[in-house]
């Protein structure tokens, strides 16, 4: 199960990947997993402002649907529309491709709160 | 061979249809009508009436209903449709009426139909019916803008449902509809109500619990006195979804475990055909206090007649533009004079025999997840299935090659692998016992070539269907 | 007679093993504090013979339409019903079916689906279809609620014009969920389009209008594409009678955004009120497709490359979205909708179009002959397709029960709905002779 290291986790399963201010946020390989083939996303509008794990977005796969959380307190500055069409690369690649929006991060010490790789790593082996 | 769609077999002006003369001297539509609006073309197809039924009649080979084989959909109760009922809803005086005609030519319907009122409020031990919801889920928001009526005239002010996560999906859906917010409580470890959850989630805010009892593991909540009492204590109402009343019929009655408000699925426990998924009726019974919030108009009678009351001040208003499903009515009817009380007893008695047997007989080879004493319905888990290479869906899949229908799967979210077993009281031993052996014979596959049950179905009219396709391309129309 | 199969010996082997000595035991489970001590007070446990015999007598209470002749209509109609419709829906494989969770073992009730799907866009104009809901009134209530969840928006303009059954109707689903509806009154018997126009505004969901409306006239449908085009947000409603789209230009081409409406017409029988047909078609437009309340068919693929049909767009529905559901709908119309399937595939292009063209030039020969007389006028002689309202100087209550000593149904009394008048509908169905003779009773008065 991938789990890169450069990534920050949250317990419902979704990543954030920093570059100064600036993040990308998507869902996790086991996400991806469980969800099973993902037929539809649902994303936010861009510079909408989000609190630390409101709701951002939906993902679809056939039976089941998952809502999405943002790890941080941010500002949404791009979605990833090849999703509408493509909806899919979050199956195949969930870490690149597959991300779901970029934002500006509002407070980075919020990053504190959420887990890394080896916590994460931890995290599932408890589920 | 797959069968082609009606309008590949259109060819122009090929007709099928036979009507009356226009008689009359000609009218020429131009005269009344402006003519942009008029359609410049109707592109449906032009078939004889031959193909017409070659081609709805090789259709209906590609179908598995009851009358097929067994159909053991848990929740579903896909008991035997009676073909008397069949007959009867088409008796012309019956079915030849049309909504609007004056009262006085209607009295042997109203005799049936308030006759029907009253045998359901016996069944169900409630004061009063309206036949007017035309399903179980339309029954749901029915009971529920009933509540909402009941306490907004009294000025109390009530913004939340109880819904346990056991409960059938309309059950949240249609509290959403009815404008509540939903509190979601864990059942406990034996699949019951857990009592300790739900005096945390009781407050004054809460308008109603939904309960369906016995509940979707076909175990009996035999707390529902206490459970009740909290509800009422804390000023809410108790909401009975009646999807599971095959189970009780002669032996308990909601209305006398406290219930204010239900619903009955009359395609489900009163035998009425699902059609293909409709029509149904979802009759809705209440308390008398809640009498004046019934949608209208309420079917009355006096020393000489039955009639429509339409003053009803305080009604919810209506949720079918006329009475609901008559058509459906006259069969459930039919249903419950074929069997009297005596019959409907025994119906249920039968009902929970065939499942306690089937129950028997399956919990070695799956997993039964919880022991208690079930009635009409059970659920087994297909997890040590699972561990050795195939899933309940696969399971499923695979009992259709044996020519038999799967039980409810994935459902109740509480079971994993779920598979929610009810035979009803139509089946006959023969066809239990055929149904248990295929299910631990495909269990056996599993262990000997897993590959088989994975790729199921292999016999049926079409190979396992792309559903992740149908959702991701969507085609719903040619 | 009950329909309990298994005989005394299978029953106590059957106990056996269970492990109980009787079947009383296994209701153990219930408390005595709840069980029933006596027996269901429910009459019955008759033979086939004595149900027929009673539900004959008791159909003979009532007075049919076999009697009459009728000119009733209101929202259900009494157009011919094709004898094929009957058999074919009587095939037991489709009406003995439950909903086609299970796909492969469903292709009939499924394609029959899309086949029916496919009809109503053809006939509305639209892209998508669902698979039925329950009637009319009800599909026009979940069409509001869907306009109200797209637009994020509040208000609904209701032409008065809509059938007012259907308006209770939405009222009755929209309060709960704090719509606000605001009537739009009639000119004559069509809207009022001033009166749409001063309150159209950016706070509006939807504007719902029925085409051919309750009193049978054709609304004003290009002036009011126009009015709505003026605010982007605005969803455009309409009710259609199908028969009337044969020959009327469908709703799509007028830019409705959802056509919704009651499918009776189409094959079903009148039965009272039901069961009827809910029909509901949108554009093809992704966020109006995720929002359409109940079950969808769609064409895909098996693992052989074979053409197969799956319901679809499933995570919409209450099975899976549970209180995000867009609708609580799971059993729907399906029977009524294969109905109609076989209904518009028997009729076809031609046929649909000579009922709705037949039932139009009789309904207007026999309206230029009521309104020539003295007591009698026509309101919409102008505008109406196959009903038309009548208004009179005598008492509409006597002119129709002395239409009715002479077997005929002269049509529905409007103070039905608080109105006065008489709304009569003229189906294909009717002769040269029974039009004449209703115009000749109707001159004796």
């Amino acid at each position: 199960m991938s789990t890169p290291n450069d990534l920050y986790y949250t317990e419902n399963h979704e990543w954030i990947s920093l570059d100064g201010e600036e993040g990308v946020v998507g869902i996790t390989e086991h996400a991806q997993e469980e969800l099973g083939d993902i037929v539809y996303v649902e994303l936010p509008t861009v510079d909408e402002g989000l609190d630390q794990f409101e709701e951002f977005g939906v993902i679809e796969s056939v039976k089941a649907v998952s809502d999405v959380f943002t790890p941080v307190s941010c500002v949404v500055t791009e979605i990833n529309e090849s999703l509408m069409d493509q909806p899919e690369l979050i199956n195949e690649d969930p870490y690149g491709d597959g991300w779901l929006i970029k934002v500006e991060l509002k407070d980075k010490s919020e990053l504190d709160e959420l887990m890394d790789s080896t916590e994460y790593k931890s995290f599932l082996e408890g589920e | 061979m797959a069968e082609r769609l009606i309008k590949d077999y259109s060819s122009p002006g090929r007709k099928g249809y036979s009507l009356p003369p226009l008689e009359i001297p000609e009218v020429d539509m131009g005269d009344y009508i402006k003519e942009s609006y008029f359609r410049d073309e109707l592109k449906l197809p032009e078939v004889s009436e031959v193909d017409v039924v070659r081609h709805y009649t090789a259709l209906s080979e590609l179908n598995y209903g009851v009358d097929s084989g067994i159909y053991p959909l848990g929740s579903c109760t896909m008991k035997y449709n009676p073909k008397r009922n069949e007959d009867i809803a088409r008796i012309e005086g019956l079915s030849q009426l049309h909504p609007y005609q004056d009262e006085e030519d209607l009295q042997g319907s109203f005799e049936f139909l308030y006759e029907l009122k009253r045998d359901l409020a016996e069944i169900s031990g409630m004061d009063e019916m309206t036949l007017q919801p035309a399903s179980g889920a339309h029954g749901e928001l029915t009971g529920l803008l009933i509540i909402r009526e009941y306490f907004e005239d009294k000025g109390i002010e009530k913004s939340k449902v109880i819904v346990p996560d056991s409960a059938h999906g309309t059950n949240p859906a249609s509290a959403v509809m009815a404008g509540f917010d939903i509190v979601e409580i864990e059942s406990n470890k034996d699949g019951m109500v857990d009592i300790d959850k739900l005096k945390e989630a009781v407050d004054d805010k809460v308008a109603a619990l939904m309960l369906t009892n016995p509940n979707t593991l076909g175990i009996f909540e035999k707390d529902i006195k206490e459970i009740a009492d909290i509800i009422h204590d804390a000023g809410g109402l108790l909401y009975y979804d009646g999807a599971n009343l095959n189970a009780i019929m002669g032996y308990a009655r909601p209305g006398d475990m406290d219930f204010d408000v239900l619903h009955l699925n009359l395609h489900k426990t009163f035998s009425t055909p699902h059609g293909g998924g409709g029509p149904g009726s979802g009759t809705v019974g209440i308390k008398e206090f809640l009498r004046p919030y019934l949608p209208r108009p309420v079917l009355k009678k006096d020393a000489k007649n039955y009639y429509w009351d339409y003053d009803r001040p305080k009604s919810i208003g209506k949720v079918h533009a006329f009475y609901g499903n008559y058509g459906v009515l006259v069969k459930a009817f039919s249903y419950i004079k074929t069997l009297g009380g005596e019959g409907l007893t025994k119906t249920t008695e039968n009902a929970v025999l065939n499942a306690n047997y089937m129950k028997a007989k399956l919990k070695e080879e799956f997993l039964l997840p919880y022991q208690e004493n079930s009635l009409h319905e059970f659920v087994l888990s297909g997890v040590k299935q699972k561990e050795k290479g195939a899933s309940t869906l696969n399971i499923a899949k695979r009992l259709l090659d044996y020519g038999q229908y799967a039980p409810t799967i994935y459902f109740p979210l509480v079971v994993k692998e779920a598979m929610m077993i009810e035979p009803t009281e139509t089946e006959n031993v023969d066809t239990l016992n055929r149904f248990i052996e295929t299910l631990k014979k495909i269990s056996e596959e599993i262990e000997k070539n897993p590959e088989l049950v994975k790729n199921a179905p292999h016999n049926t009219s079409v190979r396992k269907l792309d559903e992740v396709k149908a959702a991701r391309q969507p085609n719903l129309r040619w | 007679m009950d329909y309990v199969s298994n005989t005394v010996t299978e029953r106590n082997d059957m106990l056996k093993e269970i492990g109980v000595e009787t079947v009383e035991e296994i209701f153990n489970s219930i408390p005595e504090e709840v069980k029933l001590k006596r027996g269901l007070k429910v009459s019955g446990g008759i033979s086939e013979l004595f149900l027929k015999d009673y539900m004959k007598e008791i159909s003979e209470k009532n007075s049919s339409l076999v009697g009459y002749t009728s000119f009733l209509g209101a929202g259900a109609y009494d157009h011919y019903v094709p004898g094929i419709i009957d058999h074919l829906i009587s095939r037991q494989e489709f009406y003995t079916a439950y909903t086609p969770y299970q796909a492969e073992l469903s292709q009939g009730t499924l394609q029959v689906i899309y086949e029916y799907q496919s009809m109503i866009c053809e006939l509305t104009g639209m892209s998508v279809a669902n698979a039925s809901l329950l009637d009319g009134g009800s599909a026009t209530a979940e069409a509001i609620l869907m306009a109200a969840r797209i637009s994020r928006n509040k208000k609904i303009l209701l032409s008065a014009g809509l059938h007012p059954a259907y308006r209770e109707v939405a009222h009755t689903y929209g309060v709960p969920k704090n719509l606000d509806f605001v009537k739009i009154g009639l000119e004559g018997t069509t809207t009022n389009l001033t009166e749409l126009e001063e309150n159209l505004d950016k706070d509006v969901a939807a504007v719902v209008v029925q085409y051919p409306n309750f009193y049978g006239s054709i609304e004003d449908m290009e002036k009011i594409q126009k009015l709505k085009q003026q605010y982007k947000k605005v969803l455009l409603i309409v009710v259609a009678n199908p028969i009337a789209l044969g020959l009327l230009k469908s709703p799509g081409e007028f830019g409705a955004d959802i056509v919704t409406g009651e499918g009776q017409p189409l094959g079903n029988t009148l039965n009272y009120g039901g069961p009827y047909l809910g029909f509901l078609s949108c554009k093809d437009e992704r966020k109006y497709i995720r929002q359409i309340p109940g079950r969808i068919a769609g064409a895909t693929e098996d693992a052989e490359g074979n053409v197969g049909y799956v319901l679809t767009l499933q995570t919409r529905e209450q099975h899976i979205r549970r209180e995000k559901a867009t609708s609580n709908m799971c059993t729907n119309e399906a029977l009524n909708a294969a109905i109609s399937t076989i209904y518009m595939a028997t009729m076809g292009k031609a046929g649909l179009r000579e009922v709705a063209e037949k039932s139009f030039k009789k309904a207007h020969y026999l309206a230029e002959k009521i309104d020539e007389l003295d007591k009698f006028k026509v309101l919409n002689m102008n505008d109406f397709f196959y009903e038309f309202k009548v208004e009179t100087k005598l008492s509409v209550k006597k002119v129709l029960s002395d239409l009715k000593q002479e077997k005929i149904l002269g049509g529905v009394n409007l103070s039905r709905f608080d109105e006065e008048g008489i709304l009569l509908s003229v189906t294909e169905k009717r002769t040269k002779e029974e039009l004449d003779r209703l115009v000749q009773l109707m001159e004796a008065m």
